[in-house]
């Protein structure tokens, strides 16, 4: 019989989406503004018909674009409201200019983001081109293995947005989490609003007593600062993330880090890898660990800000690591986490481990305990020294003529 | 995979229920105590187009997500997709086929190429007919699925799924208990 982690918890059957809009209803912002888009269409039709019903008081604003989600989520945001939005691949896009003044603007919006491939050609399924493209926008990247924790990054993102003055994206894989009933724990209403707390923004716009001016020009002599504090917001952020995901644990039991290490301590050989693969990659672990060989896995939660020291330091004793990325940066060199990964190595002066980078499941292409298996058996060989490292970005279940 | 988990592959065609009929299932199942998935293949969604849906039930934590490529179980809404899906794939010798048919466990093997006693029948629609009033066949091949996988608890699924539709029917008991009855009838009525 299955047990609930938390003494008051229930456990239910749902979808990534659903519990994305569960999530939102307990939380309950002043304001959502968004656009339906596949396959994170149903988070806001959901949430839309809580609003309708009267369950929750949220302002809800259906906008004709995702530009203009943004733009509305950014300007109750500025104006002291507790702001959400949900998108998926060409919705988020089409949000792309907007997304830097959120950050810029150092506003605490949270997204409800579903990871789907980013056209042409057109697609419609799982892979994280969308949010990838986004690294650099000065957003927190909190990524989901499964439905709970889909669940349970959204609770943890509001309090951390608000703490960190920056925007916070959760993601799903497109359909393999938004469109999969798993089993789930959700927590009472009252506990979740307990534990995200009443939003008591430090200045707003609607604020007439403590007036300022926001999103005013700033050219050669003060730009400079404040993009370095916001980037200086986004590393400090770690220790908000970590504060957050402790008092969590501390109310709700479940445990989370910027990372989560699977078998790793002893690992020989490892796989580094960003959501719904690293269950299916946990399968092999356990089943080469069966058979005695040291296999680990590195599950990334926290992309943004990418926890480059304690990563280095977890994987330095490592023999050979493979770098799984869901997505391709067409950059003639590697692709995101992998380039993430190695920069966090060498700077931190580890140059042991050897690295292979592998592109897979773009576009929803199917990634199983097979193809992973195979990934293992390969870091095998590297680790005894049978085989090279190759230095070209690797390509998983892709038919290349 | 764990050699505990089950893994179930439903085959209709749009509008059927298949979808709905892997949700209901993994709904029901969760009631009794397991972890479980379901989800839907997404492809061109139009009305009689052959659709599938998965599910997945063990007694540990599942967190698996790939697709189901050797099913143990698989269940066929419309007989007609026989002839123009491969059902079978993936069962290897051992995995259970279950259709909504008037023919015998014998005849649909021979149409199948697989031994018999890999098939189970059920005629669903004509319980679907008789009970809801309507060819609906997926309640009752829910079923016929709890009695074939022979290790879940039939009375558990039954008040999971009478809550569930009370929730939505409250107005109309007659779709309740019709709903229940097929599953009931189509679970003592699944034969090799």
């Amino acid at each position: 019989m299955i047990k609930t982690v938390y003494s008051k918890g229930e456990l239910v059957a749902k979808t990534g989406n659903e519990v994305m809009a569960e999530a939102m209803r307990q939380i309950e912002p002043d304001v959502v503004a968004a656009y339906p888009i596949t396959p994170a269409t149903e988070i806001v039709q959901i949430f839309s018909q809580f609003v309708a019903d009267g369950i929750v008081k949220s302002e809800y604003i259906a906008v004709e674009s995702e530009h203009s989600a943004m733009s509305a989520t950014i300007a109750a945001s500025a104006a002291g409201a507790r702001a959400m939005t949900g998108t998926s691949s060409q919705g988020l896009c089409l949000m792309w200019e907007m997304l830097y003044i959120a950050s810029g603007l150092r506003l605490p919006i949270v997204m409800a983001e579903v990871n789907r491939a980013i056209s042409a050609p057109i697609n419609i399924h799982g892979d994280q081109s969308d949010t990838m493209g986004a690294r650099d926008s000065g957003w927190i990247q909190i990524y989901s293995e499964n439905s709970q924790e889909a669940y349970d990054n959204m609770i943890q993102a509001t309090r951390i947005a608000e703490k960190a003055k920056l925007p916070t994206m959760v993601t799903t894989d497109g359909f393999i989490i938004s469109h999969c009933m798993e089993v789930v724990e959700l927590y009472p209403d009252a506990d979740v609003k307990a534990f995200v707390g009443e939003y008591k923004p430090e200045r707003y716009l609607l604020d007439t007593k403590k007036p300022y001016t926001l999103g005013s020009i700033d050219l050669q002599d003060y730009y400079f600062e404040h993009r370095y504090q916001l980037a200086q917001a986004m590393r400090d952020s770690k220790d908000t993330i970590l504060k957050v995901a402790k008092d969590f644990e501390k109310t709700f039991g479940r445990r989370y880090d910027l990372y989560e290490k699977y078998m790793l301590d002893d690992a020989e050989i490892a796989i580094v890898v960003i959501g719904s693969t690293a269950g299916t990659a946990k399968v092999v672990v356990q089943e080469l660990r069966e058979k005695g060989i040291k296999a680990g896995l590195v599950k990334i939660r926290v992309f943004r800000p990418f926890p480059a020291d304690q990563l280095a330091k977890d994987l330095a004793h490592v023999k050979a690591v493979a770098v799984m990325d869901r997505a391709d940066s067409c950059s003639g060199a590697y692709a995101p986490l992998c380039s993430d990964v190695v920069s966090s190595l060498f700077m931190a002066g580890v140059i042991t481990p050897k690295v292979v980078n592998y592109v897979y499941g773009l576009g929803g292409r199917e990634i199983n305990t097979g193809h992973i298996s195979d990934v293992y058996k390969t870091l095998g060989k590297i680790a005894s020294g049978a085989e090279e490292s190759s230095t070209q970005v690797e390509y998983i279940n892709v038919r290349k003529k | 995979m764990s050699a505990k988990m089950i893994e179930v592959r439903w085959h209709g065609r749009g509008g059927q229920g298949a979808k709905t009929a892997a949700l209901l299932f993994a709904e029901a199942v969760l009631a009794t105590g397991k972890y479980i998935q379901a989800f839907p293949e997404y492809g061109p969604e139009r009305m009689g187009a052959p659709v599938q849906s998965f599910n997945r039930i063990s007694a540990d934590p599942i967190t698996i997500h790939s697709g189901i490529t050797n099913p143990n179980y698989v269940l066929i809404l419309d007989p007609s997709l026989i002839e123009s899906v491969s059902v079978t794939d993936g069962i290897g010798t051992t995995g259970k086929v279950i259709v909504n048919t008037s023919f015998s466990a014998d005849e649909i093997a021979r149409q199948l190429d697989i031994n018999t006693s890999q098939v189970y029948v059920v005629n669903a629609s004509q319980i679907a007919k008789e009970t809801i009033g309507k060819d609906i066949p997926n309640a009752p091949m829910l079923g016929a699925l709890v009695k074939v996988i022979g290790t879940l608890d039939i009375n558990g699924v039954l008040e999971d799924t009478k809550s569930k539709l009370m929730a939505k029917f409250r107005h109309k008991p007659e779709v309740i208990n019709g709903n229940l009855a097929s599953i009931k009838r189509a679970f003592d009525e699944v034969k090799n």
